[in-house]
């Protein structure tokens, strides 16, 4: 019961402490304008490029954003402990880590499913995208998968953060990474194979490749190997990332460096 | 004579500055090499050489806009946090001759990342760039550079009242990379964007470079861009003026 209570409401509770981008003055600007003109920047590039159509760069800058609110909330859920001067406190605390980290994992999966979900619905009433009314609940689980797998990658970051003082710039370069490597705006097979081998490891991009399917009619039978994909990669950057948080927990304990990394 | 001595040492100084900053160095430079490796991309699977090459000259400027947008639209705010925005404003001199080598040297820090990104083309890409007026192309960029900063010393005096400006820095990036053309001819956009992207000084900073570069008539786009930079500029100085005794007047100069 304890353990639920930290999951849940210890992790709102640092979430909206820690992650001040939920100002209407940031989340606004940041969450909704950014990712529509990047929609719009893609899908004018696509036409001046005569690659793909509108739909596939609204699907794929669209459910790409999903790693901003999910990788940046992460990071802040994590490292903005030690700004705020709270990280010695609550690594001193005998709660279980387990559902002290994951529980902030939560409201970031949250967040980026509206963000993402925002950013489709916008841009396909921009540029006149059809996606049928029948292919949204599959899409919705689609998004949900995609922000878990973001999730957990931000996870990782979270616990680099604990090291690395830029963490803003670690989370931008990942931001790009996916924006290049994971078929967001240029279809995997155009990649070069050991840009498209790496995007197999990579959240987003199995994820991506199921929205666009499904968005074409596709059903989530068909899809189903796409999102288990999705899913594994985001178990696995999850549980990499916990391991390297009590990993970087340990160490800051060893070497007296909780606050001065 | 003073007022010029102000304006370089202040760039000089600030260009230092922002060097040592791994936010605004290495970040400015890798930032946005990935969109401009996404657009070389897209062009490369879809279109021709000539494509390419518009991309790779357009992709260049974005760097300087990048560095821009977020810095400049927060410069203000940075100076009030570091307590630092009372001495700069009671300073003898006019508070513009303050800030504008500030964003000047904001958007000069856009040329590491110009450079970056024509280098990347060249040796990742094999875009290779054959200069048809190299002196105006080395007229063109610097022209381009200084209107941006004086775009951004507007921008920046223009939100000195929102208290999270980066966030409006950061959203007017990709609209501002979108409308001036950068990678996107303005014949495929709507034509109620074409006005907007006319009294914008990157458009016509963009289309010096770019006729520079492969030829056309660079020097008029040139001087239209210096022209509106100007206008921007004189605009940031009577704004900063209303500003200023406003915020005197209501002893809120360092409220965040």
């Amino acid at each position: 019961m304890k353990s639920l209570r930290l999951f849940f409401v210890g992790g709102l509770m640092s979430y909206r402490a820690l992650f001040n981008w939920l100002s209407p003055w940031i989340f606004v600007p940041t969450f909704l304008v950014a990712p529509l003109f990047q929609i719009l920047l893609f899908a004018y590039i696509g036409r001046a490029a005569g690659l793909e159509s509108d739909r596939f760069y609204v699907i794929g800058n669209g459910l790409q954003y999903v790693s901003l609110p999910c990788v940046f909330a992460m990071g802040n859920a994590i490292t903005g402990e030690r700004w705020q001067q709270t990280l010695g406190a609550i690594l001193a605390t005998p709660a279980r880590r387990l559902p002290l980290f994951l529980g902030r994992a939560l409201p970031v999966i949250g967040n980026g499913v509206l963000v993402t979900a925002f950013a489709l619905a916008a841009g396909s009433v921009l540029l006149g995208v059809h996606v049928p009314a029948s292919a949204i609940p599959a899409l919705a689980l689609v998004i949900v998968v995609s922000a878990f797998a973001c999730t957990g990658l931000g996870l990782a970051m979270g616990a680099v953060g604990l090291r690395v003082r830029e963490v803003a710039v670690l989370s931008n370069i990942v931001f790009g990474v996916l924006l290049v490597f994971c078929g967001v705006n240029v279809p995997l097979s155009s990649l070069p194979g050991w840009m498209s081998t790496t995007a197999e490891g990579l959240p987003l991009t199995h994820g991506i490749a199921a929205a666009r399917q499904v968005a074409d009619g596709a059903g989530l039978r068909s899809v189903a190997g796409l999102l288990a994909g999705e899913a594994v990669v985001g178990i696995a950057y999850g549980v990499a990332g916990y391991w390297l948080l009590r990993y970087m927990e340990w160490q800051s304990r060893r070497l007296a460096t909780l606050q001065t990394a | 004579m003073r007022t010029l001595r102000l304006l370089a040492f202040g760039w000089a100084l600030h260009v230092k500055m922002l060097s040592r900053s791994a936010f605004n160095g290495a970040l400015g430079v890798i930032w946005p090499l990935f969109f401009a490796t996404t657009a070389f991309f897209m062009f490369r699977s879809g279109g021709g050489r000539d494509t390419l090459v518009y991309a790779s000259l357009g992709a260049s400027v974005m760097g300087i806009w990048s560095a821009t947008s977020v810095a400049a639209s927060s410069a203000l705010q940075r100076e009030r946090w570091q307590g630092t925005l009372e001495l700069l404003v009671g300073t003898p001199v006019h508070f513009a001759v303050v800030l504008l080598p500030i964003t000047i040297a904001m958007s000069t820090i856009g040329v590491y990342s110009l450079a970056a990104t024509l280098l990347w083309g060249r040796y990742l890409f094999g875009i290779h760039l054959h200069f048809v007026h190299p002196w105006l192309f080395a007229l063109a960029v610097p022209t381009a550079i200084l209107s941006i900063g004086m775009l951004g010393f507007l921008l920046s005096v223009t939100v000195v009242r929102y208290r999270t400006a980066w966030a409006l820095g950061n959203a007017i990036e990709y609209p501002v990379w979108l409308v001036c053309g950068f990678l996107v001819p303005l014949a495929l956009l709507p034509s109620w964007v074409r006005p907007i992207a006319w009294i914008l000084a990157p458009t016509w900073g963009i289309r010096g470079i770019r006729e520079a570069a492969l030829g056309g008539h660079a020097l008029a786009d040139t001087a239209i861009c210096l022209g509106i930079g100007v206008g921007y500029a004189a605009a940031g100085v009577l704004l900063a003026e209303t500003i200023l005794r406003s915020a005197r007047e209501r002893a809120s100069l360092s409220l965040t």
